[in-house]
């Protein structure tokens, strides 16, 4: 079923064509990738879906009905520097449950806290949290509200190698578990083979989509196997990069 | 901790004992030595005018201070918040800012007359335009990943006020909420020139004008500037009390 859909999006800046003519339908449940090159365009987009920014041309409509403003069904998700530095991890957690009774807030709360691993750091401020735990918080916060839709726009960028990579399978774990449709902007080629049913690749700007790859491979998935490399080194010739350094 | 005591009384202890030397070795008549302010400062408690003249000051500075603060505070949020109200409002906060609380003086005289209301005007003046001016960048330099967080999650304007905009904008506000109170008690002394006869700042003219006692000139020189370090002493505990930075 189609959850989110594009129709023929065109976004002008004064003197800037940023996005030509994009067209695509995201299943519900489906994790996308939207790839492309530093400055594509991805975060315009994806401020477009959230419902932050208003298209030139064209629509996105989500279960039918077009997007023109934020909404708590569908959460935006920055790199870890979203999390409110003035509030707790649960009081964080709990930022979005205003409408919720005490009670039901603090098992929602317990809940998300127990999902992304930070039991024991309820009543720490972010400061007090390492990146990757800021992170994670930064999902609870939305989880909590619990959207149908998450924009993550290029969430693990900040991250070491090592914390990246625990990160990817954490969200692929909340992922499988909380059945949430997933538009994941990054301009990392593995990250977005690693993760993603389709991954977009976007052109340079005004970005269009150039081709959109299907990652048939299941997870948890190995990366060296050898469709897990072949789709890989398609998509890097795809962007026209020779996979040597 | 020893070390944050210790070595400021340290460096105190020096410069009295230079300041001692320089007064012996100089022979000076007119310059007092550290005992004779010490011994004016003395006679001032002994003829019960200290408690007062410092009461005095320090309910000018509160008053001016504490008015500034109501004022500037909302302007400057207001002014951030809206872009064109800051726009239209601070090329005129600009031209005030230079101007010297001195300056306003005579017309503080003429407005107020001889009372408390023109010194705590003075004082009321040098504070506000730090803080307007400090609120209104703090608004502006708010993330914007805070807000659109704010508004994702469904946060109407008043909500998301209170919840995100506060918040962000408090850490930065107290820090210059803190320099603006050194500014006003700074622009004491000069605020007490005029209008009264009470106050810290009037016991230095007073003083000089009354007599040259060079003691009591020093004597309110210090009082001014051992208030002013307690003052804000009590103002950083009181605003680093948060676990959190903006």
């Amino acid at each position: 079923m189609s959850k989110v859909q594009f129709n023929h999006l065109s976004m002008r800046f004064p003197g800037v064509e940023v996005l030509r003519d994009i067209s695509l339908d995201v299943r519900e449940g489906e994790f996308v990738c939207i790839l492309g090159p530093s400055g594509c365009g991805k975060t315009t987009l994806l401020n477009i879906v959230g419902g932050f920014l208003q298209p030139t041309e064209g629509e996105v409509t989500i279960d039918g009905v077009r997007v023109t403003q934020p909404d708590p069904r569908r959460i935006f998700v920055f790199q870890e520097r979203g999390v409110f530095p003035w509030l707790t991890v649960e009081q964080n957690i709990g930022f979005g449950l205003f409408k919720l009774t005490e009670e039901e807030k603090r098992a929602r709360i317990a809940h998300y806290v127990q999902l992304v691993g930070l039991v024991g750091f309820e009543r720490s401020y972010p400061r007090e949290l390492s990146g990757g735990m800021k992170q994670r918080l930064e999902v609870a916060r939305a989880l909590a509200v619990n959207p149908d839709v998450l924009y993550l726009d290029e969430p693990f960028g900040a991250l070491d190698s090592i914390t990246r990579l625990q990160m990817r399978r954490e969200l692929l774990r909340i992922w499988q578990a909380e059945k949430k449709t997933i538009l994941f902007v990054t301009h990392d080629i593995e990250e977005s083979v690693q993760l993603a049913d389709r991954v977009v690749v976007m052109s340079q700007r005004p970005a269009h989509i150039q081709r959109i790859v299907d990652i048939d491979i299941r997870h948890p998935r190995d990366l060296s196997a050898p469709r897990y490399i072949q789709l890989r080194d398609s998509i890097f010739a795809e962007i026209g990069l020779a996979h040597q350094v | 901790m020893k070390q944050r005591i210790l070595l400021p009384l340290a460096t105190a202890a020096i410069l009295i004992g230079t300041w001692d030397l320089a007064v012996q070795l100089t022979g000076t008549e007119i310059f007092p030595s550290p005992p004779d302010v010490v011994r004016a400062l003395v006679t001032l408690v002994e003829r019960k005018v200290l408690w007062g003249y410092i009461g005095d000051s320090l309910l000018r500075v509160a008053g001016g201070y504490v008015t500034a603060v109501i004022i500037g505070v909302p302007l400057g949020l207001l002014f951030g918040w809206y872009p064109a109200l800051g726009r239209a409002a601070n090329p005129l906060i600009q031209m005030l800012r230079p101007i010297s609380p001195l300056a306003w003086m005579p017309l503080a005289v003429i407005w107020f007359g001889v009372s408390n209301i023109a010194p705590m005007f003075l004082i009321f003046l040098a504070s506000l335009f730090p803080i307007i001016v400090a609120s209104m960048h703090a608004v502006r330099n708010i993330p914007p990943m805070y807000l659109q967080a704010g508004r994702n999650f469904g946060l109407n304007t008043p909500q998301l006020l209170r919840r995100v905009v506060f918040p962000a904008v408090l850490p930065r506000i107290l820090v210059s909420l803190r320099i603006a109170f050194g500014v006003a008690w700074i622009v004491l002394v000069a605020s007490e020139m005029i209008a009264v006869d009470s106050g810290l700042g009037y016991l230095i003219i007073d003083a000089r004008n009354a007599g040259k006692r060079y003691d009591l000139v020093v004597g309110g020189m210090l009082l001014i500037g051992l208030i002013g370090l307690a003052l804000d002493s009590a103002f950083r505990l009181l605003t680093e009390e948060r676990r959190w930075s903006g």
